[in-house]
C-alpha cells in the first residue's frame, strides 16, 4: 500500500496552509498540558452522558467513544468543491428515489439492472406510486467522504435511511470550544451549531398539505436502549420537539396522534429513527414493538411526512452505490463532482473472478452490510479468513461487492507515545427541505485509532475529531 | 406534554425521595440500636426499619434474620428488593434517561453522576460502619441536590409540576409508614408514662423525618408524643407533614387544572384529603385512634396515586 496522504504535513517537511497555526500551537503547548485536556474532554463526555451501547455487549454497558482533541482541518476552498459535490449527489439519490417508486426510467434506459432493485429486500412495494411532500425522500443524508489525495473527495458510502452522528459533530465543537478557547482565537472556524436549526425548518418545509399552519413535528426513537439514544434525546432537546417511542403514538381516521397529559395531539412530521421494518407492525414485520400500528396508512393517506422517507434503503445500497457515477450522469447530465470509490460487482462473473484472485489485495463487503461488520480488508486477514471469505463468495457472489484497499488520509492524532498520522474520514451531513439543500461546513470526522487501521466505525475501536472548516 | 415524559419525571422524584427516605430511615435505626438495651427496650429496631420501607414481607423470603447486616444490605444495596436504594438510583438514572429533554442539564448531572459514583464507589455495598456513614450522606446529599437543582432550574410548568406531585406522594406515604409502625409510642397524653426507652424512640422518628431540631422550634417543648403525632400529621410548617405535603399537592393539581383549563377527579380527591387533615385535632384523632386514621390515610394517599395516573399519565 502506497503511504497515505497526510493532511496536516506535506513530504519533505512543509506545512499544508490550514494547519500552519495549529502546528506553531502544537509546538508551544507541552505534551502534559495535552495530556490533561484529553482527560478532561472525556470527563466532560461521561459527565454529559454521551455514551453509545455496544450490541453484542451486555445490555447495560455503555461506552464513551473516545474523543481525539486534535482538530481536522480544511480550507474553506476545499470545503465549497466538497459542498457542491455533495449538493449533486443527495439531489440525485432524492431523484433516483422519486424515478424508482414511480416512472422508472431508469430502469428503461438500462442504466441499473431491474433484479437489483426488485429483488433487493429495502426496496419497499409500498412506496410504488406513493406521493411524498416536494419529492423529498432523503431529508436527511450522512455521506461518507475519504480523500487520498490533495485533489479528490471520494464517497465511500451513502447514508440515506437514518444516519447517525450529528449529535457528536455539535458536542465535539462545544467541547473544543470549552477546552482550547485560545486555539479558536487564533483560528476563523465557521460555526456548525446552526445545523438544529435548519434541520427542523427543513422538517417543518415537508408537512403533509393537512397539517396546520404550524405543523407539528416529533422525533421517533427506538428507546433508551437503541445505541444512538444519547443522539436522539439531544436532538429532540435541541430542536424543541417530543421525542416520542412507538407506544406515545396511536393512529386514528388515518391521522397521528401523540398521547399528552391533555389528550390526543396530531403530529405532523416524524423524524424517524426507526428503520423501515420496524415502523408498523400491520405492514412490516409484526414482531415489532418499536412501531406505530396503523402508521403507514396514515403515510398513504398523506397524513404524516416520515424524515426520510420509507424505501430510502434502495438508493444506499452497497449494490446500488457503484452505479451512482451513471445515476447523477442520468438525472442531472452532469459529471459526478464526487469520485466513487473503484467497485468490483461479484454478480458479474468477470468482475468475480478478478476479485477471487486478488483477495488479499481487496477491501470485500456485503452488500447489506453496516457498521463494519461482516467485512473483509484483505491485507489485513490471515490466510484461513480469506480462504473463508472465497467460500462464501462463490457460494452467493451477488451479496458482495469488492474494492481496492484505499490509503485513507492521515491527520495528527494524540496517541500514547505523542502525536502520530492516523487515518479519518468524514461524515457530512446534507439536509433538504422544500425549496433548498443545505450542509452545516463540516461534519463528523472518525479517526482509527490504533496504528495503521483502516477501521473508524465506532463499534470497532474507532474515535471521533472535531472537523474545522476555516473561513477565508 | 407526552403523557409518559410525566410518568416518568413523576416516578423519577419519587424514586430519589424514596432512596432518601430509606437513608434516613437506615441512619435513624443505626442511632437507636448503638444505645445500651436499657434504652430501648425489646422491639428489634430493624425490623421496624423493613416494616417503614414496606419491605418486612419480602425480605424474610430471603433472610431468616432482621439484624443490621441483613438489613441494611437490603434496603441499600439488594438487587432482589425493587425499593432499594441501589435499584431506586438506578431506576431514577433510567428514567432520566428517558426524558433527558424534560430535564435540566443540572437535574441530569445529579442523577448522572450518583448514577456514576454508585457504580464506581459503591458496587461492592459497604464493609465498615464509616463506610455506611458515607454511602448514607452521599445518598441524602443527592436527593438535597436534586430537590435543589429542580427548584432552582425547571421552568414552572406542568413538567415541574408532575415532578412535585411525585416528591409530595411519595414523602407523604414515607411519613405515614413510620407513624404506622410507631404509633404505639404514641399515646396520648393520660396514658403517657414517660421513661427513658420512649424518649430515644420519639427521638428517632424525628430523626428518620429530619424533624428533631423543627420540634424544639415548633414547640419550645421537651418530647411529647402528642406533639410529635401534631407536628408529622398536622403542622403545615414542617414539610415533611402530611398537612403540607397534601398543601403542596392541592397546589400542584391545581397549577396543572388551571394550565390545562380542566379539572378532574384527582384534583377533588386530593382536595378531600388536604380538607380533612385541616379540619382535624389531635384530640378527635387519638379518639377515632392513630392507627386507623394513618391506615385510612396511607390507603387515600396511594388512590391519588392511581387518579392521578389515570387522569394523565396513562
Amino acid at each position: 500500500m502506497a503511504v497515505a496522504f497526510d493532511e496536516m504535513n506535506i513530504p519533505g517537511g512543509d506545512l499544508r496552509p490550514a494547519y500552519q497555526e495549529l502546528a506553531r500551537w502544537l509546538k508551544e503547548t507541552p505534551p502534559e498540558a495535552l495530556e490533561y485536556r484529553r482527560q478532561e474532554a472525556e470527563l466532560l463526555f461521561r459527565r454529559i452522558g454521551i455514551t453509545f451501547a455496544v450490541y453484542g455487549e451486555a445490555e447495560s454497558t455503555e461506552r464513551l467513544i473516545p474523543f481525539d482533541v486534535i482538530p481536522r482541518i480544511m480550507s474553506g476552498k476545499e470545503w465549497a468543491r466538497l459542498e457542491k459535490g455533495l449538493k449533486q449527489r443527495v439531489r440525485a439519490l432524492n431523484m433516483f428515489l422519486r424515478d424508482i417508486y414511480h416512472g422508472r426510467d431508469i430502469l428503461r434506459a438500462e442504466i441499473v439492472p431491474d433484479d437489483l432493485i426488485f429483488q433487493n429486500p429495502v426496496f419497499r412495494p409500498e412506496m410504488n406510486g406513493q406521493q411524498v411532500p416536494h419529492d423529498v425522500y432523503v431529508h436527511i443524508a450522512g455521506i461518507d467522504i475519504v480523500r487520498v489525495d490533495a485533489e479528490d473527495f471520494i464517497v465511500l458510502e451513502d447514508n440515506a435511511r437514518t444516519p447517525s452522528g450529528v449529535s457528536y459533530m455539535l458536542e465535539n465543537r462545544e467541547i473544543m470550544m470549552r477546552l482550547f478557547p485560545d486555539l479558536f482565537a487564533r483560528h476563523k472556524v465557521t460555526p456548525v451549531e446552526r445545523y438544529p436549526d435548519e434541520l427542523l425548518a427543513a422538517l417543518r418545509s415537508v408537512a403533509p398539505q393537512s397539517a396546520s399552519g404550524e405543523p407539528t413535528v416529533a422525533l421517533l426513537t427506538p428507546g433508551v436502549y437503541n445505541s444512538a439514544y444519547y443522539e436522539h434525546s439531544f436532538l429532540a432537546d435541541k430542536l424543541g420537539i417530543e421525542l416520542v417511542e412507538g407506544r406515545d403514538l396511536v393512529v386514528k381516521n388515518n391521522e397521528v396522534f401523540m398521547r399528552t397529559t391533555e389528550g390526543l395531539k396530531r403530529v405532523d412530521v416524524i423524524y424517524r429513527r426507526v428503520d423501515d421494518d420496524f415502523l408498523d407492525p400491520l405492514t412490516f414485520r409484526p414482531d415489532s414493538v418499536l412501531g406505530v400500528p396503523g402508521l403507514m396508512s396514515a403515510y398513504a393517506a398523506g397524513n404524516i411526512t416520515l424524515a426520510n422517507a420509507v424505501g430510502t434503503g434502495i438508493a444506499d445500497d452497497k449494490a446500488i452505490y457503484s452505479y451512482m457515477p451513471d445515476i447523477v450522469k442520468f438525472y442531472l447530465g452532469e459529471e459526478p463532482i464526487l469520485k466513487n470509490v473503484p467497485t468490483w460487482r461479484c454478480r458479474e462473473p468477470k468482475d468475480l473472478a478478478y476479485v477471487l484472485d486478488n483477495l488479499s489485495e481487496l477491501v470485500v463487503k456485503e452488500v447489506h452490510g453496516s457498521g463494519g461488520y461482516g467485512m473483509l480488508i484483505g491485507p489485513a486477514a490471515t490466510k484461513a479468513t480469506i480462504e473463508a471469505f472465497r467460500d462464501k463468495l462463490k457460494r452467493e457472489p451477488e451479496g458482495f461487492i469488492a474494492q481496492p484497499t484505499l490509503a485513507l488520509s492521515t491527520c495528527p492524532t494524540c496517541t500514547a507515545s505523542g502525536l502520530a498520522p492516523r487515518h479519518v474520514d468524514l461524515r457530512p451531513f446534507v439536509l433538504t427541505g422544500s425549496k433548498s439543500t443545505t450542509i452545516v461546513p463540516g461534519g463528523l470526522t472518525r479517526v482509527a485509532l490504533k496504528e495503521g487501521s483502516l477501521v473508524v466505525n465506532s463499534s470497532q475501536g474507532g474515535g471521533t475529531k472535531d472537523t474545522w472548516i476555516l473561513d477565508e | 406534554m407526552l403523557s409518559r415524559t410525566a410518568e416518568n419525571l413523576y416516578w423519577l422524584a419519587r424514586y430519589v425521595e424514596r432512596a432518601e427516605y430509606l437513608a434516613r430511615t437506615i441512619d435513624a435505626t443505626l442511632r437507636v440500636t448503638a444505645l445500651p438495651a436499657a434504652y430501648i427496650g425489646k422491639t428489634n429496631e430493624w425490623d421496624s426499619a423493613l416494616l417503614t420501607a414496606g419491605v418486612a414481607a419480602s425480605f424474610y423470603q430471603a433472610y431468616e434474620e432482621a439484624n443490621e447486616h441483613n438489613v441494611v444490605e437490603y434496603l441499600s444495596f439488594s438487587p432482589n428488593n425493587p425499593s432499594s436504594i441501589r435499584n431506586c438510583i438506578e431506576a431514577a438514572r433510567l428514567n432520566s434517561r428517558s426524558v433527558r429533554t424534560a430535564l435540566t442539564s443540572e437535574m441530569w448531572d445529579t442523577i448522572n453522576s450518583a448514577w456514576i459514583e454508585l457504580q464506581a464507589v459503591w458496587s461492592k455495598g459497604t464493609s465498615t460502619r464509616e463506610d455506611l456513614a458515607k454511602f448514607l450522606r452521599f445518598v441524602q446529599e443527592t436527593s438535597l441536590r436534586f430537590d435543589g437543582s429542580a427548584y432552582r432550574t425547571m421552568l414552572r410548568n406542568d413538567a415541574y409540576w408532575f415532578s412535585r406531585m411525585g416528591v409530595h406522594l411519595e414523602r407523604a406515604d414515607n411519613t405515614a409508614r413510620i407513624l404506622d409502625v410507631k404509633y404505639h409510642v404514641l399515646l396520648p397524653e393520660e396514658e403517657h408514662v414517660g421513661g427513658p426507652l420512649d424518649f430515644y424512640q420519639w427521638s428517632s422518628i424525628l430523626r428518620s423525618v429530619s424533624a428533631l431540631t423543627a420540634y424544639h422550634w415548633v414547640y419550645r417543648e421537651t418530647l411529647k408524643p402528642w406533639l410529635i403525632a401534631d407536628l408529622l400529621i398536622l403542622n403545615d410548617t414542617l414539610p415533611r407533614s402530611l398537612a403540607s405535603c397534601y398543601g403542596n399537592l392541592v397546589r400542584n393539581l391545581d397549577q396543572i387544572g388551571v394550565a390545562y383549563g380542566r379539572q378532574g377527579p384527582a384534583q377533588r380527591h386530593a382536595r378531600g384529603i388536604r380538607n380533612r387533615l385541616e379540619h382535624s385535632n389531635m384530640n378527635d384523632i387519638f379518639q377515632h385512634g392513630v392507627h386507623e386514621f394513618i391506615q385510612e390515610f396511607i390507603t387515600d394517599n396511594s388512590r391519588l396515586g392511581e387518579i392521578i395516573t389515570k387522569q394523565y399519565l396513562i
